[in-house]
């Protein structure tokens, strides 16, 4: 009964969201109120019948109803609760019906914290977002419906859910990664209200840079959830592979990172509005782009979801029509946009736009990298594949100016910096971040190694320069409270999202250049050292889970003769499905990881096995936290709220609206 | 010229200038790391010059893979039931994966050596068991028309 339930309230949504894309678009083109306000009672309808139909087959997997089809290959009766739980996106069917019902969450919150925003806007914001979604919504119900029944011959017990994704990393991963990459559509849909009613000011920009904010924290946490999982659950070693499809994410990403930057500007200063508006497109075709690769099977990854053709097909068409429509409007009305005041070659401005360039480029060569392969196979029919080296190449030499630059545009000012002022500014930053950017590894390892020095070297001209910088704002007031309070918390998160950019790449380079790793085969009792580490292998023991059972090694590690830690890797084997799995064990540290992956056993009692010591690992996701919680931090200023009291107060009397007055800094 | 002209046009200059450098760049690093893919069956006609880094793909034949037991080097064949390729792997390489097994399709790296042996430098075996690369699946497709084209014996239960 449920999952028909579930499949009703679908068909339901779908229909609420044709009059969504129809009837506020219509009214806000009319002019028509009444037309315009059902925008918002639409979208909680949408909201509740998505959720409905995403808790029905929730209950479906939570009740082992393997007469729905999707349950049935995708779940099994021994699977712990928290994975039946979540086991509702460990397929595509299911995991479309959970960036469905994102995004539908993403549309109630847009309906109802945008009280500021004209009535008209808004309403045509909620109808681009509501055509979105039909097309979503058609693809769920026409092609994969996860409700379908296999009757009358139900299967007595499920497939099981894939052995590798029965982790934590599964639990958190996909939501987060889906959340981040929908809140792009948002974003997206901002522009295209603007570009159709021609209302692309500041005040559009201010709309706009909130949800663009929480959209980037959030894909950043989804990015950083992906990576660390990766890490300790593929058993590699590796935190990120260049995989075709961990790319598109990054991709979007890198656009979402420019357009963070450039709405800073439209907003700011009122400049590169058609270049944000460019951007909002391209970071919302990256998210399309990655759900297109993902479940059409073109790619090869490890990632991929059993093919279908149709459904690339059609996701290709949903691509085609929003983002070439989206760039259609683009091209008709971008013309009409005035730009804003010029700027000199020095400037906050020329810095962000150097920014700008950067990253898009950065992400047109990984976007190359990633689409190559098919392209060469559709012109030459010859199968190809693209190396980490391609990527590395292209990837490296475009973040070191982009490293550089991020260190000198917050100190500079808009319309026009002295250049010897932001000399003598960042001299003694220069200075210091060179001299213990090649002393502290020159010191600590006694050998030479260029990745190393630039990675400290860089993570020390970043941190110190947002140090000096804040050093200075605050020496100008009276205070430090006083000072610190004086801050707007946008400058707080520019703050610490670029400091968490120092600590990412002090972290990529380190663990790149000092990670050590040893593939080996080891008896009870034997030992072996890796760096300054020594490995002895201890007994073997059965263990049991609810759905597998294994046997674990334990592996006593020391450092000059004093016990660090047990490590305990496990090989598994789960009931449902018969997969041999590695459960790889893991001593993770601020400074340093310790891991083993487990392989087979041998007759006479030997282990294959790989022992890892991987220096500064952490600080990689401990950097994409601070960049999270940066992003969160600014979206919480009060400008943007602000806005909403001061366009209330409007209405009384316009004189305080124009008195009202928006604190300069940060970007 | 006015100064806010000779600033647009320094600017337009020097992103030209940046553009081109990073296309011939990205142009230049992606024609080195260009990875071939091959059948077996291509491997077997000499489609490949020895020494030549590639990629094979195919189904690690039943009954064919064979673990050492004192060392880490692991021996198997790889068939797209026309054609077989032997495979040398060195597990210090790193270990196999978990879905490594026979019956499997698996995607490796590396190049034939003197003796007609394919050394691994890495092997790919996937995630989703019900998933075919599409790197394998060409390479059953493309033998598969192979062998209805010479004998049209066509075993379809043998590629299934």
């Amino acid at each position: 009964m449920l999952p028909e339930i579930g499949h009703f309230s679908l068909i339901l949504a779908f229909n609420l969201c044709v009059l969504l894309s129809l009837f506020p678009f219509v009214g806000s083109v009319k002019g028509d109120v009444v037309l315009m306000s059902l925008a918002r009672p639409l979208t909680v309808g949408i909201f509740v019948f998505v959720a409905i139909a995403y808790l029905s087959l929730t209950a479906a997997f939570a009740t082992d109803d393997f007469s729905v089809l999707y349950v049935a290959e995708h779940s099994n009766s021994l699977l712990p609760d928290r994975y039946k739980l979540t086991a509702v996106w460990g397929g595509h069917e299911g995991s479309f019906l959970l960036w469905i019902f994102m995004l539908s969450g993403w549309m109630l919150a847009v309906a109802q914290f945008s009280r500021s925003v004209p009535l008209d806007f808004l309403a045509r914001v909620l109808s681009i977002l509501g055509m979105l979604c039909v097309g979503y919504l058609l693809f769920l119900l026409a092609t994969s419906n996860p409700f379908d029944r296999v009757v009358p011959l139900a299967p007595s017990d499920g497939a099981d859910l894939n052995s590798a994704l029965q982790d934590f990393g599964f639990i958190v991963h996909p939501p987060t990664l889906y959340m981040g990459y929908v809140g792009f559509s948002v974003v997206f849909a901002f522009a295209m209200a603007a570009l159709l009613s021609g209302r692309l000011d500041s005040a559009w920009a201010r709309w706009c840079r909130p949800w663009a904010n929480v959209a980037w924290a959030i894909l950043t946490l989804g990015l950083c959830l992906g990576s660390w999982w990766a890490y300790y659950e593929l058993g590699w070693g590796g935190w990120w592979a260049w995989d075709p499809v961990e790319n598109p994410p990054l991709i979007t990403w890198l656009l979402g990172t420019a357009l963070v930057h450039s709405l800073a500007v439209s907003e700011k200063r009122g400049a590169f509005k058609s270049w944000t508006v460019m951007l909002s497109i391209l970071a919302f075709a990256g998210s399309l782009l990655g759900t297109f690769i993902t479940r059409s099977g073109l790619l090869t990854s490890i990632h991929a979801f059993a093919s279908d053709p149709d459904r690339g097909i059609f996701i290709l068409g949903i691509l085609v029509l929003s983002v070439g429509g989206g760039l259609l409007l683009y091209a008709v009305r971008s013309p009409l946009l005035k730009g804003g005041v010029g700027f000199e070659l020095s400037s906050r401005e020329m810095f962000l736009l150097t920014n700008n360039v950067l990253l898009v480029v950065a992400a047109a060569s990984v976007l190359l990298g990633t689409l190559f392969p098919m392209i060469f196979q559709a012109v030459t029919g010859k199968l190809i594949s693209i190396g980490p080296p391609y990527f590395n190449a292209i990837f490296i030499p475009l973040m070191i100016p982009l490293i550089f630059f991020m260190a000198v545009g917050p100190l500079s000012m808009w319309k026009s910096t002295s250049v010897r002022s932001m000399v003598n500014r960042l001299r003694r930053v220069a200075i210091i971040s060179l001299a213990f950017g090649v002393g502290l590894p020159l010191l600590l390892t006694l050998e030479f190694d260029f990745w190393s020095i630039a990675g400290v070297g860089f993570a020390l001209w970043i941190s110190l320069s947002m140090i000096s910088d804040f050093g200075n704002k605050i020496r100008k007031k009276s205070n430090f409270i006083k000072g610190m309070r004086g801050l707007s918390l946008s400058y707080y998160g520019m703050q610490l999202a670029h400091i968490g950019v120092a600590v990412m790449v002090a972290g990529i380079a380190l663990t790149s250049s000092y990670s050590i790793e040893k593939s080996a085969l080891l008896q009870r009792g034997e030992s072996t050292d890796l760096g300054a580490f020594n490995f002895e292998i201890g007994a073997a023991r059965p263990v049991s889970g609810q759905n597998f059972s294994g046997q674990e090694v334990s592996i006593n590690v020391s450092k000059d003769n004093i016990f660090v830690t047990e490590l305990l890797p496990q090989r598994r084997v789960y009931f449902a499905s018969g997969t041999p799995s590695t459960e790889m064990a893991i001593d993770a540290g601020f400074l340093r990881d310790l891991f083993v992956t487990l392989g087979e056993r041998k007759e006479n009692g030997a282990w294959s096995m790989t022992l890892y010591v991987k220096p500064f690992v952490r600080w990689i996701w401990l950097g994409a936290l601070f960049m999270v919680l940066g992003g969160l931090v600014s979206a919480a200023d009060k400008r943007y709220r602000y806005l909403q009291e001061s366009a209330e107060k409007k209405k009384e009397s316009p004189e305080t609206y124009r008195s009202e007055k928006i604190a300069d800094v940060g970007i | 010229m006015k100064a806010h002209r000779r600033n647009r046009l320094g600017l337009i200059l020097f992103v030209s200038f940046g553009l081109t450098v990073t296309i011939g760049l990205t142009l230049y690093a992606l024609s080195q790391n260009i990875n071939m893919f091959f059948t077996p069956t291509q491997v077997a006609q000499g489609e490949v010059q020895s020494g030549q880094a590639f990629r094979i793909g195919g189904m690690v034949k039943e009954g064919s893979l064979v673990k050492n037991e004192l060392d880490l080097v692991v021996r198997f064949t790889t068939t797209d039931f026309v054609s077989d390729v032997p495979i040398a792997y060195n597990e210090t390489l790193g270990i196999l994966p978990d879905l490594f097994r026979e019956g499997q399709g698996i995607v490796a790296e590396g190049s034939v050596d003197a003796f007609g042996i394919f050394q691994a430098t890495k092997v790919l075996a996937k995630h989703d068991e019900n998933y075919m690369s599409p790197e394998v699946k060409a390479a059953m497709d493309a033998a598969k028309l192979l062998k209805s084209d010479e004998s049209d014996l066509v075993n379809e239960d043998l590629i299934k």
